[in-house]
């Protein structure tokens, strides 16, 4: 069982303008599993996030992927992990196609077609438009059909249901637990009650000084 | 490649934006004869000086651009955790930063230069100080663009990180054309600015990246 622990935290703490935001968290995600983050505005939800990518160093502790600490992994671990954040991440001045050719060319491209991996987020018909004309939720769906176009074995999300309508919702949920099934792992922030599969659910609920 | 080509791509679709810098070359440096007045000896005198002080300034006002759009989209920390080093995106980016505003500003000079009446012996020297310079100033202005993007108003710290780390280039480049332009050698100021250019395309890709991380942290 030890040998499909994933990520891996140890004694992680964090800081923000002087205050403590969490210490002492340890969280341990197997293949296939998913946790999600809950918790009030402002109790260090992204920035635990961002510490999970990497993008944020922790103020103590360290983050383990395969019992490995990911500064030391650096690329090799970058190619593990698919990050949507609170910002879309998408180029407003180019297609939705373009967009996602782009964020294929930047990661482990996966075999799925662009064409299949838009129809599946229901953009299809908005393949050549300039996404900057597009609304919110469909920015969103596009920044998260990101996830489809590389391989990456972790995906992080920061709120991924921003915007998005139930039936959007749903997709998401249904493309969530296909991910798990594979043997992905997923950590997201949520503050939306949506039905996810609970066999492999983990919830960690922050910030209960705040 | 891709990020190469997805830049120049931007900066076709945001023309008037990438249009700035190269209009305010051209702007300054037709002023120039008309608050001097006509005095044609004068004004080729200072002329590799003046194309070279606008030059640096039309770069100054571009560098904002390299990663600011990134930076406020969240594009930026898809760059930063890519599969494909850091350092080599940087360099992409650079270089389609150059292209878009550093090569207009190659094109144009040798007509402002005939402008300000320069000598003609000293045209190729003024072009290839050019081309030789404006990369340096597009890799040193990332550095500083990369370790200012986070804050809000980065503006004025940008140009007092960068405008020193411009200075050497201002001198060995207007120094050449000023050489060439009154027949003496000026091959060691050349080698002066390809050893710079060297040193930066070598060492600012690194720095740059990290200086990224640190931004988007």
């Amino acid at each position: 069982m030890y040998s499909t622990v994933l990520l891996q935290t140890c004694n992680l703490s964090c800081m923000r303008n002087d205050r403590l935001l969490f210490e002492h968290l340890e969280i341990e995600l197997a293949a296939g599993q998913m946790l999600v983050v809950e918790g009030p505005n402002g109790c260090g939800k992204t920035s635990l996030l961002r510490i999970l990518t990497g993008l944020r160093l922790a103020d103590g502790g360290e983050v383990r992927w395969r019992g490995e600490p990911i500064d030391r992994l650096a690329g090799d671990y970058f190619e593990q992990v698919n990050y949507v954040g609170h910002h879309d991440g998408v180029k407003h001045e180019l297609s939705c196609l373009e967009n996602l050719r782009l964020a294929r060319a930047m990661g482990v491209p996966s075999k799925r077609d662009l064409d299949d991996v838009l129809d599946q987020v229901n953009l299809y018909a908005y393949g050549e438009t300039e996404v900057g004309s597009l609304s919110a939720g469909q920015k969103r769906r596009l920044a998260l059909a990101r996830l489809l176009v590389v391989d990456a074995l972790m995906w992080i999300l920061d709120e991924p249901f921003t915007s998005l309508d139930k039936a959007s919702m749903a997709l998401f949920s249904g493309l969530f637990e296909q991910h798990l099934q594979q043997q992905g792992v997923i950590v997201m922030t949520s503050h939306h009650d949506i039905s996810l599969p609970t066999q492999s659910l983990q919830r960690l609920q922050m910030g209960g000084a705040a | 490649m891709f990020l190469l080509r997805r830049d120049l791509l931007l900066a076709l679709r945001n023309r008037a934006e990438y249009a700035m810098p190269l209009l305010f070359f051209v702007l300054v440096i037709t002023l120039f004869p008309l608050a001097l007045g006509a005095a044609p000896e004068l004004l080729a005198r200072i002329a590799p000086g003046v194309i070279w002080v606008a030059a640096l300034l039309a770069a100054m006002l571009s560098l904002d651009s390299i990663f600011r759009s990134d930076f406020d989209d969240g594009s930026l920390e898809q760059i930063l955790l890519s599969a494909h080093p850091v350092a080599v995106l940087v360099l992409a980016k650079v270089c389609a930063h150059w292209l878009v505003t550093g090569l207009p500003l190659l094109l144009v000079a040798p007509l402002l230069a005939e402008m300000l009446g320069m000598p003609a012996a000293a045209q190729p020297t003024l072009l290839l100080t050019i081309l030789l310079g404006t990369p340096i100033l597009s890799l040193i202005g990332a550095i500083g663009v990369a370790l200012t993007v986070g804050l809000r108003k980065g503006g004025i710290i940008l140009s007092l990180l960068v405008l020193p780390l411009y200075v050497p280039v201002l001198i060995f480049a207007a120094s050449a054309t000023e050489n060439a332009a009154t027949g003496f050698d000026s091959s060691a100021q050349i080698y002066m600015l390809l050893a710079f250019l060297f040193l930066s395309t070598s060492l600012s890709p690194w720095a740059t990246a990290a200086a990224l991380r640190m931004s988007v942290s």
